[in-house]
């Protein structure tokens, strides 16, 4: 007969709070107006607001299943022929770091599991260096650096005033930070304000930390979604790389092959020598042991896969210039679905000059509260808009209720 | 001030020197290390049986009929979004039926927090971050010797370690009166660290007598059982003899978590699905326990990976599927426990002088045989046997074809 152990365990276990982003999502499917529309999501949608499976990813799924591979553990750090692509699309096969063996590549979970081994690495090996993120950034990056324990601060980013870069922020909080800081960069396609320094500017930024002797850290999660080109979404980690930087990057496969659900990325390391690399490689090693012992192997196998064959890789470029190219397309025409119900003559062009799936659109709190409550948008209390969750029939609307909650809403 | 563009290997003007001074090489890591050498190495008579995976009797990996229909069923899913930070829903209902019963009352009254991790380590290390959170000034005992990661996990979690006496080498058996003693010592409010069944790496399990007598030090001592749970199924060929330990502790009322792994038992290594769940006192606290582990995991990978969770659960929901599973699981069961005759009766037939009756009495895929870490060396060295250094076997890796072999050889470096 059982008789309860008196062991309450838990029972300083508190709720923790609600996922800001979640929250938006539920709220959403709650809503039963026809004219609701979700901006909250970070995940591609179609012209049809549908989820997306690349064609080369089921494709390469296809491969895999006719082949019949085993489901062996792979080495601690992850599928070799995945870590090859990958450091080869984030650098170009060429480049000489990699030519070098200079990088230290380790598969890792997605885009937050790579920046939790870098950020962990960081932890260990540069015990008391600070940490400095753009003010705003993605809500998880606080996470990673408070779970491991690293102090962090922010460097100013988004200007309220131009709804565009606060470069002279930047560069002074940068310079003002203590010599030997990490700084944590966005290479393509800024979480979540869409907004990039130019390359003039980055060539200024790369100035900065070489003079206060900072490293750099890249997040890199929309390489060739952001413009639709894997080279050109790369340019700033490859400026860096080439002016000599020791760095890390990490990179998520979630937006640009769809393969979000399958947790496929990596953290690089670029060092002076191969040597270097190799002892570091091995510590990040040591990191992800007792994480989680190995990483998957199915997406690493999707991504190895499509690089790995000429035809798909030619199709994946092919599909995320039409990603890319969507996102384009609507950020055109709720330009110009703003411009034309806005005679004020307020510059509305910041939409084009952002990039990527998020937008801020500069509006406030409770601003945004009226895009939920009166229109029916959801979109996150930041003014953050998804474009990826708008599609061309619904501009006109959108602009509506921007337009509204921007000039009758204090 | 920017400078000319410096060559990829020199370090820019102005930054901060000796970054990396601090990094050594780390050392291999002890038990992945062993395959790595393993498969350096070009001799044709070369033997593995060092990592924990099945092999078949051909010596070849296994992927599981059930398996390969499941992942038919789901291909071409429509479906890449990313799962809650808690994993797939079904496939945590369908874990944690598997590991507390179908119609456990813990399980009826919501009671359980429930969330899917990377395999096996993922589950350990979400629990022992919870540890620490939690009950940050608790203690976690570790049996010795354990799987070696198990001290990696509860170190980089930086929870309290100590250990609790269980091999016993002269008998090469449980040692149950040194365990009892060590964890009597505890103080209260310590976690235990429990293998539920085939521990690895000695393959010496608790009778459920000696588990029943373990509970009850428990209860009156308030010591908390987390079970680590990798062979469920892979053991004894059933499944619900394997949780027994974990049906014994549940029937006296303990609040205990689990770590599961589908890694052995359905074959899916390198997918890493496992479960961790935590019995709690109410469904309003599994709520919050299971919000609390999932704000632990997000900012280490955000939320767990799909495919192998699909593959379980195909197998799980479907009672055909089912089925086939529970005959696979008992085909590798049998022949592990085949293997271990063999390997026996080769030793005995050789006219080695030492006992090696714990190799039959020793349960599950691994095998610790008492050889010496000289031995092991030798055995490496002389015969490309490869096995890790606290001579831990793999049975997994024997095969009809190398069980002489492997005979032949231990007897040559213990005679």
């Amino acid at each position: 007969m059982a008789v309860a152990v008196d062991v309450s365990r838990f029972e300083n276990v508190s709720m923790a709070p609600p996922d800001p982003i979640l929250g938006v999502s539920e709220a959403f499917k709650a809503d039963t107006d026809a004219t609701k529309l979700n901006l909250g999501v970070g995940a591609y949608r179609t012209e049809d607001l549908q989820p997306y499976v690349l064609k080369v990813v089921n494709k390469a799924e296809q491969l895999m299943l006719e082949r019949g591979e085993n489901k062996e553990y792979l080495p601690i750090e992850g599928l070799a022929a995945f870590n090859k692509a990958t450091a080869e699309l984030l650098l170009g096969a060429d480049n000489p770091v990699i030519k070098n063996g200079q990088i230290a590549t380790v598969q890792g979970l997605s885009g937050t599991g790579s920046l939790r081994l870098g950020a962990a690495f960081i932890a260990r090996y540069f015990p008391g260096v600070k940490v400095l993120i753009s003010s705003p950034t993605w809500g998880n990056h606080k996470n990673i650096l408070s779970d491991v324990g690293v102090p962090w601060s922010e460097y100013r980013y988004f200007d309220p005033q131009t709804v565009g870069l606060d470069f002279k922020g930047m560069i002074e909080d940068i310079k003002g930070a203590p010599n030997g800081s990490v700084i944590l960069l966005h290479g393509c396609a800024h979480n979540p304000t869409g907004i990039d320094p130019t390359p003039e500017q980055w060539e200024a930024i790369a100035d900065e930390l070489e003079e206060k002797g900072h490293m750099p850290f890249f997040d890199v999660a929309y390489q060739g979604f952001a413009s639709g080109s894997l080279d050109d979404d790369a340019s700033s980690v490859r400026k860096f790389a080439s002016r000599g930087f020791e760095m890390f990057v990490a990179q998520s496969y979630s937006k640009n092959l769809g393969l979000y659900a399958e947790r496929i990325g990596a953290i690089n390391v670029i060092l002076p020598t191969a040597d270097l690399a190799a002892r570091v490689k091995s510590q990040l090693k040591r990191l992800a042991r007792p994480m989680y012992s190995n990483p998957p192997v199915h997406g690493a196998r999707i991504v190895a896969n499509v690089v790995g064959d000429s035809v798909l890789f030619d199709e994946w470029r092919a599909e995320m210039q039409m990603m890319a190219g969507r996102i384009k397309g609507v950020r055109q025409k709720l330009y110009e679905a703003l411009l034309s119900k806005d005679k004020s003559g307020k510059d509305w062009s910041f939409i084009l000059k952002q990039i990527g799936m998020f937008s801020f659109t500069g509006l406030t709190k409770s601003q945004s509260d009226n895009m939920t409550d009166k229109w029916h948008v959801y979109m996150t209390k930041d003014g953050r808009i998804s474009l990826a969750g708008l599609n061309l029939a619904k501009c006109d609307y959108l602009a509506d209720a921007i337009i509204d909650s921007y000039y009758n809403v204090k | 001030m920017s400078t000319a563009a410096a060559p990829a290997s020199s370090v820019p003007a102005g930054a901060r020197s000796g970054w990396w001074e601090a990094v050594q090489p780390a050392a291999r890591d002890p038990i992945l290390g062993v395959t790595e050498a393993f498969l350096a190495d070009s001799d044709p008579k070369k033997v593995n049986v060092g990592v924990g995976a099945y092999r078949n009797d051909e010596g070849k990996p296994v992927v599981l009929e059930c398996v390969r229909k499941a992942e038919q069923i789901i291909a071409g899913k429509q479906n890449m979004e990313y799962l809650p930070m808690g994993g797939l829903v079904k496939f945590n209902d369908l874990s944690v039926k598997l590991a507390y019963g179908d119609t456990a009352p813990v399980l009826e009254e919501k009671r359980v927090a429930a969330v899917q991790t990377l395999s096996g380590t993922g589950a350990c290390r979400l629990f022992a971050d919870f540890q620490k959170r939690f009950k940050p000034d608790s203690r976690i005992y570790i049996p010795v010797p354990t799987w070696a990661n198990h001290h990696n996990i509860w170190r980089d979690a930086r929870v309290e370690a100590h250990t609790f006496r269980y091999y016993k080498p002269s008998t090469r058996g449980l040692d149950f009166e040194g365990l009892m003693e060590d964890l009597k010592k505890a103080p209260e409010g310590s976690f235990v660290l429990l293998h539920a069944c085939a521990h690895n790496p000695t393959g010496v399990d608790p009778t459920a007598d000696q588990w029943k007598e373990m509970s009850q030090l428990f209860k009156s001592n308030r010591l908390f059982p987390f079970f680590d749970m990798a062979y469920q199924g892979f053991a004894s060929g059933d499944t619900v003899r394997d949780a027994q330990a974990i049906r014994i502790f549940m029937e006296d009322g303990h609040q205990l978590a689990c770590a599961q792994s589908f890694a052995k038992n359905m074959g899916l290594y390198g997918q890493r699905v496992g479960c961790l769940s935590v019995v709690c006192d109410n469904s309003q606290q599994a709520v919050n326990v299971k919000s609390q582990l999932q704000q632990i995991a997000r900012p280490m990978y955000s939320n767990p990976p799909l495919h192998g969770a699909q593959i379980v659960t195909t197998v799980l929901s479907d009672p055909e599927l089912k089925e086939q599973w529970y005959k696979e699981v008992k085909v590798m069961a049998d022949r592990i426990i085949g293997m271990r005759e063999a390997l026996k009766s080769n030793l005995e037939k050789l006219g080695s002088s030492l006992p090696w009756k714990h190799i039959t009495e020793q349960i599950g895929m691994f095998c610790y045989s008492g050889l010496t870490e000289d031995q092991v060396d030798r055995l490496t060295k002389e015969f490309h046997i490869y096995m890790t250094r606290n001579g831990r076997i793999s049975m997994a890796g024997v095969t009809t074809g190398n069980v002489e072999y492997l005979a032949n050889a231990i007897h040559e470096v213990t005679k």
